[in-house]
């Protein structure tokens, strides 16, 4: 398989820390054209229907009574074809099916949705086709279809093999599910089969927690995703902890749940290649990459979201761009306008730049010279980063490395990202205010 | 405050000025029938009062002729004050009194018809001395009786010793349920200095609880007041309250002041109003003064042209003349307030006259810091600010600021309860939001060397802020405030209270039962350890019947320390305090709490310490944070990600750093706030 070759070594680049965004840039910008890769960009389709509500989930997602696959289907190629086309892109890099629950899907509606790509722009064979599984046994049943459809990779929510802890988060699966589903999963695509596994749950110990990652370690592939599990306002569950019904670990237990499952997960030969990413044999995913690359992506379906430049009505900048949120509403408005945006925000130099930032610093190998110069050729890293005094002391606190070949976070730092992250975008803002004050005299000198 | 101090509480002061007592046997013989009639007056509607922007000041002027004050000879003219403890009814009194006399329309919307602050309505107390004119008819004659009303609590001596200054008399109001409480005790001392007739009058003999008997025992043993003296009213009901006037006219002494004399009078309160300038109030001791008069401020020695004079009942009532021994309003364009300085005395240009003694300055005994909520709102506070000491000359303000809550100010109060009341002024009638700071008092230092002396200007140097706090090396010792408390309480609660004081390093000094179950009990405070939340545990441990007051007793050697906050080392500036070394230990231990509580956990673990000196005396510490929530950026949703960062970011800004640690504002005022 050529295809798994080029990953392989592409993606041992990756763990190593190297500069790879610059070594497989497609499209380098220059001062005035396309922002970079503004050729190309990933897809995510969303699939809003969810079979049951989970008591922890306040994501968009719908529990239909009947559901109009064709429907649905026709709107999400309608989506697609006219989004692609006002972006232009020639390539699509990958494709991710998200939900909701995307494994409730019929397998001809990814399979129609993957024509349509085909047909308006390039996708690979190689390219990475991910699909969300609910493991239930459906689920499982469907998924051969699914590779005949062209799903080449899965990202399996088993989320606990706990089954007192899957009641509690009100999945409509058990373990014994879970474990049949990434099996199968993984005899269909092997070596790339992820899974998704939550922490911090209700009434969870650190030992209850090592002992469930011991249990996963020897069914799981390649890829682990790990998430906190976080109580959003609205949710049953945090009623159920606001209540006092439920509770949770406190911080400092949390703090040892990472660490530990990242040292046992490192241990096991996966690396962690972003702040809740894990991949053994570098089977990282090529479309999540592409986010923290800050990469373009397109996002079609209700409640999706896209980062792309409209060529076809001479776009320059990148647009920020979110679908309706409810799918009969969506559904109207792609049947009558072919899309169906409901927000589009401009994103300046700055407004990308720090999503670059954020995006980029998730990562293991952080944000290389290189990957930064294709958003910033006029400002790199050191004159940005290099005098602030706070990024000093995340330096000298062991957290920040900024040198001569990046700014990336320590071990220690990326568990502390989202606290290094404000005073970093706080900086990155300074540093704008003060050369726009030096242009202004620069300006007033001229004259 | 300071017009009544250290005497001896229970001396037979008959037997001091026996003139009391002889006036009072000459009036009682002079009773006999009294009529009144009703004297209508439209009252204003719009009840609101000089501060209110939109004041229709000119309503009334137009509307009404101008009084004939020659009607009113100085025998027919009564000034006087009720004074009375918190809630025993002085206001609605007051009311009853209007409506009588015809000042006022009867009805029952008439509550606190002289409490026109909101605060004073709210709190049922009286901030702000008013003064109403009324016309009473006794025995076929019409007489002019100043009622000036005063503030009831102690922290507002001042304006007390202000408005009796300008008074013969007072009526004396104790609940009859409640009996004689603290501040009736005070305020029954500043009228007794100043030598005034003193009526006691017993309120409330309606409640089912009343027993006016025990309350006129205890008038007698404590007050040294016969018995058969106390008039028995509701003032609710109106019961006996026309006996109430009859007395003032009767017992109280009409003004000594000769309207033949040259002009000469005492402005005892002045308002501030956007559109006329100032309204002085004044009292006349000698004289007349006419629209047009060209008068003369004693204190500033400049001339003004009397642009409009006349009566208050309570609202302005213009006349053309007023004489000697009448109370009025007068206006003569004045711009400041600081012209119509309080105590000044006033004359006609051409008759200069000997000024009055006027008021010594009002002596701030608490202070606090006072910031905006946010910086972008210092200069409309400065400016309620402003206008609010205009009207309230007793409070004084300096400019302040403070590393954590930026420029503000360190105001000075007469006490704790002028403080709150003074804050909450500032928010209800400017709608300012401001962060208070814990209240201090002003601690002294006597110096050690002449050289400090010589630098300092004087051998004793008051402090108010503790970064101005000399060090022991320099100082022979150090002074604190004391305060004489006066706690009356039903005795079951004694054992509790004495435990209560003690803990507070209080002095006992004497103990006195008022009757057979309450019990007045003395005790010297230094005045730091009852500023804050004294009154609120001695009240919540005797289930609100213990009331009490304080007055000023001088200062007294203290051991007193400088203690510092340190945060990983690095002193915080605006936490630093001077404490009782008896009491370091438990205040350091507090604040390195508080300030536990409210700093939130960092990346990098923080050290809470209180130092004296290089001496650590209590720690607290602030784990490391280890790690964020690791959410899902589910979709591509980077979007609510960029908000919350973003949004954070912006909170940065407004955090002060110590050291590398974020401290927000909260921690700050958490720590310094009142609580």
């Amino acid at each position: 398989m050529p295809r798994r070759t080029l990953l392989t070594q592409q993606h041992a680049l990756q763990c190593l820390g190297t500069a790879l965004g610059s070594v497989l840039s497609r499209s380098v910008a220059t001062k005035h054209s396309w922002p970079p890769h503004a050729d190309e960009a990933s897809l995510y389709i969303h699939w809003p229907y969810c079979l049951k509500r989970c008591s922890y989930c306040n994501f968009n997602k719908y529990i239909p009574r009947n559901q109009n696959h064709a429907v649905m289907t026709e709107c999400l190629q309608k989506e697609t074809q006219t989004l692609l086309q006002l972006s232009q892109v020639s390539r699509i890099s990958s494709v991710f099916f998200g939900g909701g629950t995307p494994s409730l899907a019929q397998p001809s509606t990814i399979a129609a949705v993957l024509e349509t790509v085909s047909k308006h722009a390039h996708l690979s064979d190689e390219a990475e086709v991910t699909l969300e599984v609910n493991p239930t046994p459906a689920g499982k049943a469907s998924l051969k279809d699914f590779t005949l459809a062209g799903v080449n990779r899965f990202s399996v929510g088993i989320q606990s093999l706990n089954d007192d802890h899957l009641r509690v988060l009100g999945r409509d699966h058990d373990s014994q599910h879970a474990l049949w589903t990434v099996s199968e999963a993984r005899t269909l695509c092997p070596g790339r089969v992820s899974v998704d596994v939550m922490f911090a749950l209700p009434g969870q110990s650190v030992k209850a927690w090592e002992s469930e990652l011991d249990k996963l370690l020897p069914v799981c592939d390649d890829h682990v995703s790990l998430y906190q599990l976080t109580l959003e306002r609205g949710t049953q569950l945090f009623k159920q902890v606001d209540s006092g019904e439920l509770s949770v670990p406190g911080e400092d237990v949390t703090a040892v749940m990472y660490n530990s499952a990242r040292g046992v997960l490192e241990k096991a030969g996966f690396c962690q290649y972003e702040v809740s990413n894990f991949a053994k044999n570098n089977a990282v995913s090529e479309h999540n990459i592409g986010y923290w690359k800050g990469r373009q992506y397109i996002g079609v379906g209700p409640g999706a979201h896209g980062r792309f430049v409209l060529r076809a009505v001479g776009g320059v900048q990148r647009e920020a761009r979110t679908q309706t949120l409810e799918p009969d509403v969506w559904i109207r408005e792609v049947q009558r306008h072919g899309h169906g945006t409901r927000r589009r925000i401009q994103l300046d130099h700055r407004g990308l730049l720090e999503e670059v930032l954020v995006m980029g610093l998730r990562m293991n190998e952080g944000i290389a010279q290189q990957h930064w110069e294709l958003f910033s050729p006029e400002d790199d890293l050191q004159q940005i980063f290099g005098m602030s005094e706070k990024v000093q002391e995340f330096q000298a606190g062991g957290l920040l490395i900024l040198n001569d070949r990046g700014l990336r976070c320590s071990w220690e730092g990326l568990a502390l990202l989202d606290s290094i992250l404000p005073t970093m975008l706080l900086e990155l803002e300074m540093f704008f205010k003060k050369q726009y004050t030096s242009r202004k005299t620069d300006i007033q000198r001229d004259r | 405050m300071s017009l009544f101090r250290s005497h001896g509480l229970f001396l037979p002061f008959i037997k001091r000025f026996p003139d009391i007592k002889i006036c009072r046997v000459k009036r009682r013989s002079q009773g006999c029938m009294t009529t009144y009639t009703v004297i209508r007056h439209r009252w204003m509607k719009n009840s609101c009062w000089s501060i209110s922007p939109v004041r229709e000041f000119s309503s009334n002027v137009s509307e009404k002729e101008s009084l004939d004050m020659s009607k009113f000879p100085v025998e027919r003219i009564r000034n006087f004050s009720i004074i009375a403890h918190i809630d025993h009814g002085k206001s609605t009194l007051a009311d009853r009194l209007l409506e009588i006399t015809g000042a006022i329309a009867k009805t029952a919307s008439n509550k606190q018809v002289l409490d026109k602050l909101q605060v004073e309505r709210e709190r049922g107390i009286t901030v702000k001395a008013q003064t109403a004119s009324l016309f009473y008819q006794h025995e076929g004659q019409t007489y002019l009786l100043n009622l000036i009303d005063t503030p009831g609590h102690v922290d507002f001596s001042y304006e007390v010793s202000r408005s009796i200054s300008a008074c013969q008399g007072v009526l004396l109001i104790v609940d009859a349920n409640q009996g004689i409480q603290a501040q009736t005790v005070a305020n029954f001392y500043l009228a007794f200095e100043a030598q005034l007739t003193i009526i006691p009058v017993i309120n409330k003999i309606d409640l089912k609880n009343a027993d006016p008997e025990r309350v006129e025992k205890q008038i007698e043993k404590v007050f040294d007041i016969p018995k058969e003296e106390c008039i028995r009213i509701s003032a609710k009901l109106g019961t006996n309250v026309d006996q109430v006037l009859q007395e003032v006219v009767r017992r109280i002494p009409p003004p000594t002041a000769k309207v033949e004399g040259p002009f000469k009078a005492l402005v005892f309160d002045s308002n501030f109003d956007h559109y006329r300038g100032v309204v002085a109030n004044i009292a006349l001791f000698g004289g007349r003064v006419s629209r047009g008069d060209k008068i003369v401020s004693a204190h500033l020695g400049k001339s003004y042209e009397v642009n409009e004079l006349g009566l208050l009942r309570p609202d302005e009532h213009p006349a053309e003349t007023l004489y000697a021994g009448q109370v009025g309003y007068v206006i003569a364009g004045m711009k400041e307030v600081k012209e119509a300085q309080i105590g000044d005395t006033l004359y006609l240009q051409k008759q200069p006259v000997e000024p009055l003694p006027g008021f010594k300055p009002a002596k701030a005994m608490v202070f606090a810091g006072m910031y905006p909520m946010d910086q972008s709102e210092y200069t409309a506070l400065r400016s309620a600010v402003e206008k609010l000491t205009l009207n309230d000359s007793s409070v004084t303000v300096q400019r302040d600021s403070s590393l954590a809550l930026g420029a503000g100010w360190r105001l000075g109060f007469l006490g704790l309860l002028h403080m709150e009341v003074f804050n909450q002024r500032l928010e209800q009638e400017y709608n300012a939001s401001v962060i208070v700071t814990a209240p201090t008092v002003p601690y002294k230092a006597v110096l050690a060397s002449a050289k400090l002396i010589k630098e300092h200007g004087e051998e004793v140097i008051t402090i108010i802020n503790p970064a101005q706090f000399p060090d022991k090396s320099q100082v022979v010792e150090y002074l604190e405030p004391m305060v004489m408390g006066t706690i009356i309480a039903p005795d079951d609660f004694t054992g509790k209270i004495m435990t209560l004081c003690q803990s507070r390093r209080a002095v006992h000094k004497n103990m006195f039962y008022i009757d057979d179950h309450r019990v007045m009990i003395k005790y010297i405070f230094p005045l730091n350890e009852i500023v804050v939340d004294f009154y609120d545990q001695l009240k919540s441990m005797s289930s609100g019947y213990a009331s009490f007051d304080y007055e000023d007793a001088g200062y007294e050697a203290a051991d007193l320390i400088k203690m510092d906050f340190l945060l990983n080392g690095r002193p915080v500036e605006e936490l630093a305090t001077i404490v009782h070394k008896d009491k370091a230990y438990s205040a350091g231990k507090a604040i390195c709490e508080r300030l536990k509580e409210s700093i939130p956990r960092q990346m990098f673990e923080i050290a809470v310490q209180a130092a004296i000196g290089s001496k650590i005396i209590a720690r607290e510490t602030i784990k490391a944070y280890r790690k964020n929530v690791l959410a899902k950026c589910y979709g591509g949703d980077i979007t609510r990600k960029m908000k919350l960062l973003k949004k954070q970011a912006e909170g940065k800004k407004k955090l002060r750093r110590i050291g590398n640690i974020d401290v927000p504002k909260d921690a700050f005022i958490n720590v310094l706030k009142r609580k």
